[in-house]
């Protein structure tokens, strides 16, 4: 996988998937911004939202033991795992202890961050996705590249050429004559669905929420899928990310007010769909929680980092961020895309790997991501911390002509007589280079600048030096 | 009104017109404007791009310079964000730097800023007859939250037609060192932009930053649009018979 800026080149080159990005986003970003208009107290509704979430995640420990105590009270249990290799060995031999060779599942970012598909199927269990954008993406053999919509980077077409093509390798064949209208499509799905949901025995989900008093799981769908897949099955296992928590059962007040509106810019999501434990004759009679760091506490351990955990993955900053909109989600080589993306992955993962380093770079800081937040993420601030952090684990790393030209400059700027030095300079350079007011082509690497764009020669007279011949006096 | 300029380092070394035209503005309205000829950079380009220990000589030069002034002028909303927004940052742990720093960032104003909320005025006595777009750049519509205040400065020029530019809210790609560091991203958000504002039939280009003006610009350059690029300070400056 290259990194971003190399990754982001071949995505810019594929005209359709812009198109379809463009359109998707355009039109989720303003039915977003019609209904958040709509409620006077949003600004109060985040705040809260904001100040739950860091209150919780500053007594994590506290809230992780209760949410124990309540899920184990209600009949189910609670599983801890420091990684994903972890995670994937719990669910796999829970899985397995069932004697069940396939597993239907829940939309879930937490088994995608894992990679649980994967190591399901290196033991021998087939998982089958059953969100209708998951689906496609699965069938599809491919990634998702949208935190909500995985497959927004698709359009009608080609998700009826995937249909048809793969649907019969794996179950209830599509329709011949299925053609590429949303309701046709729709129901191939559903007639492909149906049969898995019948005969699994087993499902695996995540959890939008998990609520410490009650120790209950929240899971807000749009389908009505994710519902048939935590009520028909005898065994559920839930994947949870342990910044998930909220205290309190009210919490999610604020929260089903914040999320729908953000993500799909809907007033109330369709379904809801909250459990606790098992009831008797009602639901799964197995439950169980695996409670997911996978480097979580390392974000929690960073005083500035740590806001990210607040993310309810609502996917809004993706929905106005104008370099996702071009790029869409694979260029940034990581399970939760765009701005969250590019401070989230960074902290899980550590910045070693090019990909990581690359990715609190993945952004012109416009800041049209922090502004629809629904938790005041204030994600700008955060890439230009990590930015630092980067820099500073990495020096050498950005180049050397980066670091040499950034200690130069800093030296350069620290004082105005150096300052002016460098500006006697670019003066002259204007001879040279060009005495029309604008420069064309030049060689790497400020070609990356004129590849494109004419660049301006340096002013024939600074101000400084204006001034000094006309307001010489005044100046001190 | 005593006020003291701070041309930025782009203005002064690639821009002089946007210093000089915000001389001009602040004088015709009566201000006593000073140079105070120590001021270098905001330190912006080191702190964005992860470099924030480089970026304190910037911001320990711009203090001293500006130190004791009642109110300091910038034609530019990144860098006055980056003064109000992030010499607090860069100053973080160096106590001396940190109270100096909030002594003089919130005396920090940018143009549209000081001239309607400070001074008062909304007509600055301007004359310009094209026809112009205005992009309002993300610092200053989303760190400073300017709002419609250069709007209406630029409605109150005489003779001026202002035109609505499509998806003006949206980022042009230039982003400091992000149009180095993600060359192709840069000039795809920047080649939308600029079809928008070809889109405008408009002959002139305004904004409050040059830094994203001279983006823009170089890619209406590159094609040959025809469609100038120009800081609002140099349109308020405009006045009809002036020198300019």
């Amino acid at each position: 996988m290259p990194a971003f800026p190399q990754a982001a080149k071949q995505e810019l080159a594929n005209s359709q998937l812009r198109h379809n990005l463009a359109n998707a986003t355009s039109t989720i970003r303003h039915k977003r911004a019609e209904v958040v208009g709509e409620l006077d107290d949003w600004a109060q509704l985040r705040e809260a939202g904001a100040a739950i979430k860091s209150h919780t995640l500053s007594n994590l420990d506290t809230y992780l033991e209760r949410f124990e105590e309540a899920v184990t009270a209600a009949g189910g249990t609670v599983h801890w795992a420091r990684d994903a290799a972890e995670a994937n060995r719990i669910v796999v031999d829970l899985v397995r202890a069932t004697g069940e060779r396939e597993v239907v599942k829940v939309k879930s970012m937490a088994t995608q961050e894992i990679e649980l598909n994967e190591a399901l199927q290196d033991a021998g269990i087939d998982a089958w996705e059953t969100d209708l954008a998951e689906l496609i993406v699965q069938l599809g053999h491919d990634t998702p590249s949208h935190i909500l919509v995985p497959a927004i980077h698709r359009n009608r077409a080609e998700i009826r050429e995937i249909f048809q093509q793969e649907m019969g390798k794996v179950g209830t064949p599509a329709p011949a004559d299925l053609t590429d209208e949303p309701a046709r499509l729709a129901e191939a799905a559903r007639r492909h669905l149906r049969e898995k949901f019948l005969r699994a025995k087993v499902a695996v989900s995540g959890a939008n929420f998990a609520v410490a008093e009650t120790g209950s799981l929240v899971v807000v769908e749009s389908e009505g899928n994710g519902r048939m897949c935590l009520t028909l099955p005898e065994t559920l296992i839930s994947v949870v990310g342990i910044e998930k928590l909220v205290p309190r059962w009210q919490d999610l007040e604020v929260f089903l007010q914040l999320l729908p509106r953000s993500s799909t810019g809907e007033r109330m999501n369709p379904y809801t769909s909250t459990w606790t434990g098992v009831t008797p004759g009602d639901g799964p009679q197995s439950f169980h929680v695996v409670l997911l760091d996978n480097g979580r506490t390392n974000a929690l351990a960073d005083e500035i980092g740590r806001q990210a955990l607040r993310c309810i993955r609502c996917s809004a900053c993706l929905n106005v961020c104008p370099v996702y909109e071009r790029t869409g989600g694979h260029a940034y080589g990581s399970v939760y895309p765009g701005p969250i993306g590019a401070v989230l992955t960074p902290q899980l993962r550590g910045t070693t790997s090019e990909v990581d380093k690359a990715l609190p770079y993945a952004s012109s800081l416009c800041g049209a991501c922090y502004d629809v937040c629904p938790v005041a993420i204030n994600i700008p601030d955060l890439l230009v911390h990590l930015r630092t952090r980067v820099v500073e684990e990495h020096r050498g790393w950005q180049s050397k002509p980066m670091d040499a030209l950034m200690s130069m400059a800093s030296w350069v700027l620290g004082d105005s007589r150096r300052l002016a030095a460098a500006q006697k300079v670019a003066s002259l350079s204007r001879r040279v280079i060009g005495r029309k007011g604008t420069i064309g082509r030049l060689p790497p690497p400020l070609s990356r600048w004129t590849d494109a764009r004419d660049a301006p020669a340096p002013a024939e007279e600074t101000f400084r030096t204006w001034w000094e011949r006309n307001r010489g006096s005044d100046s001190r | 009104m005593r006020v003291a300029l701070f041309a930025t380092c782009l203005g002064d070394t690639m821009f002089p017109a946007a210093p000089k035209a915000t001389v001009q503005v602040l004088e015709r309205l009566g201000c006593e404007v000073e140079f105070p000829a120590a001021q270098t950079c905001c330190g912006q380009m080191h702190t964005n791009t992860g470099y924030r220990k480089q970026a304190k000589s910037s911001v320990r030069t711009f203090v001293d310079a500006f130190a004791g002034y009642d109110a300091v002028v910038a034609p530019s909303g990144s860098c006055v964000a980056s003064v109000r927004h992030q010499h607090a940052m860069v100053a973080d742990g160096d106590r001396k730097l940190g109270r100096a720093v909030a002594e003089v960032a919130p005396r920090v104003h940018e143009l549209s800023e000081f001239l309607m909320d400070v001074l008062g005025v909304t007509d600055v006595g301007a004359y310009f007859p094209h026809r112009v777009t205005y992009h309002p750049t993300c610092h200053s519509a989303r760190l400073l939250r300017v709002g419609d205040r250069p709007l209406r400065l630029l409605r109150a020029v005489r003779s001026l037609e202002l035109v609505e530019l499509p998806a003006a809210e949206q980022c042009c790609g230039f982003g400091g060192t992000f149009a180095l560091k993600n060359p192709d991203v840069s000039v795809a958000m920047g080649a939308d932009k600029a079809r928008h504002v070809r889109e405008t039939d408009a002959e002139v280009l305004c904004a409050g930053d040059n830094s994203c003006l001279m983006h823009i610009g170089g890619l209406l350059s590159r094609q040959r649009s025809g469609i100038r690029v120009m800081h609002l300070a140099e349109i308020l400056a405009s006045a009809e018979g002036a020198d300019r």
